[in-house]
């Protein structure tokens, strides 16, 4: 409040780099603290999520060894007819949808419908479950083929690595996601942003679960298709 | 502040995101063919990657409302993505060279 008093006499040391970082400035204008908070984690996940497909990237450029073939790992039969990739593509349509279903979650938060949003955001957290239990199921078919971080019968030892790595990393972040989302969807039901009527959180949950979207719209594209 | 941007975001009507979604299955199911129809070299690579650049800025830009920030805002989160754009081209240069010196060294037969 008394800034001009501040900046007529900043004070020395410490408590003047404390002064200086905590005075009033704001310059995200209309943006709450939460949300550019958030978009700041998201940032940095970004790199953490560039630096594995990078490693991923190096390995398979440097390995003299025959990379496998995803479509061919990940492919499936089904009643007879083989098909590539088939569990990998519902999976992308999967988080495709709870991702539509959160940015819907969102627009009704704003409008204050408590229950559709609570049910959206339900839906969304359904959609995960069913992303990271397909997941499960395609870690245990590969492991059960012999693939290890540190070996592959398929060809370069390199690809289990960097299929674990990343695809646990970004399972470990739609499993948080689902918690996260639960306990927002939660307490939306219950009422408690009511009294100040501010459904940003919900925002910002959903800023989250897009990201995860995000990262597996470039783990889809670099790791399986490549 | 936070009644003003409640207002903003009431502006958007609910089908835009359900356009999105389609449009979002679309796109996947076209980086999909690409393998169905077992496209090879640089055309493969030219489409996935053009899929996936048209699906992350759909996604970043409506479904994380990207679009409807201020600048101020959109400048701080995408331009320090950039200097990954180094790290993957050091990255790609010092892969190369590994390689080289495993084909040059290692008993490859």
């Amino acid at each position: 409040m008394n800034s001009s008093v501040q900046h007529d006499s900043p004070e020395q040391g410490l408590r003047g780099a404390v002064d200086d970082w905590s005075s009033d400035q704001d310059a995200f204008k209309k943006v709450p603290w939460g949300k550019a908070m958030m978009w700041i984690f998201l940032l940095s996940d970004t790199f953490i999520f560039t630096s594995f497909l990078t490693g991923y990237m190096t390995v398979r450029m440097s390995t003299t060894v025959d990379w496998p073939i995803p479509s061919e790992v990940f492919a499936l039969t089904v009643f007879g007819v083989h098909v590539p990739l088939l569990l990998i593509a519902l999976m992308t349509f999967i988080l495709i949808t709870s991702s539509g279903t959160m940015a819907m979650a969102v627009n009704y938060g704003y409008r204050r419908d408590r229950n559709k949003t609570f049910w959206l955001m339900m839906a969304t957290c359904f959609c995960g479950v069913c992303f990271v239990g397909m997941q499960a199921i395609e870690w245990t078919k590969l492991i059960e083929e012999g693939v290890r971080p540190w070996t592959n019968p398929m060809g370069a030892a390199q690809f289990g690595a960097s299929f674990f790595m990343i695809t646990g990393f970004h399972g470990l972040h739609v499993s948080i996601g689902v918690i996260y989302l639960a306990i927002v969807a939660f307490k939306v039901r219950r009422g408690d942003y009511e009294k100040k009527g501010n459904y940003e959180i919900v925002e910002i949950a959903g800023l989250y679960w897009h990201f995860v979207d995000l990262v597996w719209v470039f783990i889809f594209a670099l790791f399986y298709l490549w | 502040m936070s009644a003003t941007h409640t207002e903003d975001h009431q502006q958007h009507p609910i089908g835009i995101y359900f356009k999105i979604w389609i449009l979002l299955f679309v796109i996947s199911t076209l980086s999909y063919m690409v393998d169905y129809l077992e496209f090879q070299g640089y055309l493969r690579w030219s489409l996935i990657l053009i899929f996936m650049i048209l699906k992350a800025g759909l996604i970043v830009s409506v479904f994380m409302h990207m679009m409807w920030e201020r600048l101020a805002l959109i400048y701080a989160i995408l331009l320090p993505p950039l200097c990954l754009f180094v790290l993957i081209g050091l990255m790609s240069i010092e892969a190369d060279y590994t390689f080289l010196m495993r084909f040059i060294y290692f008993d490859i037969s």
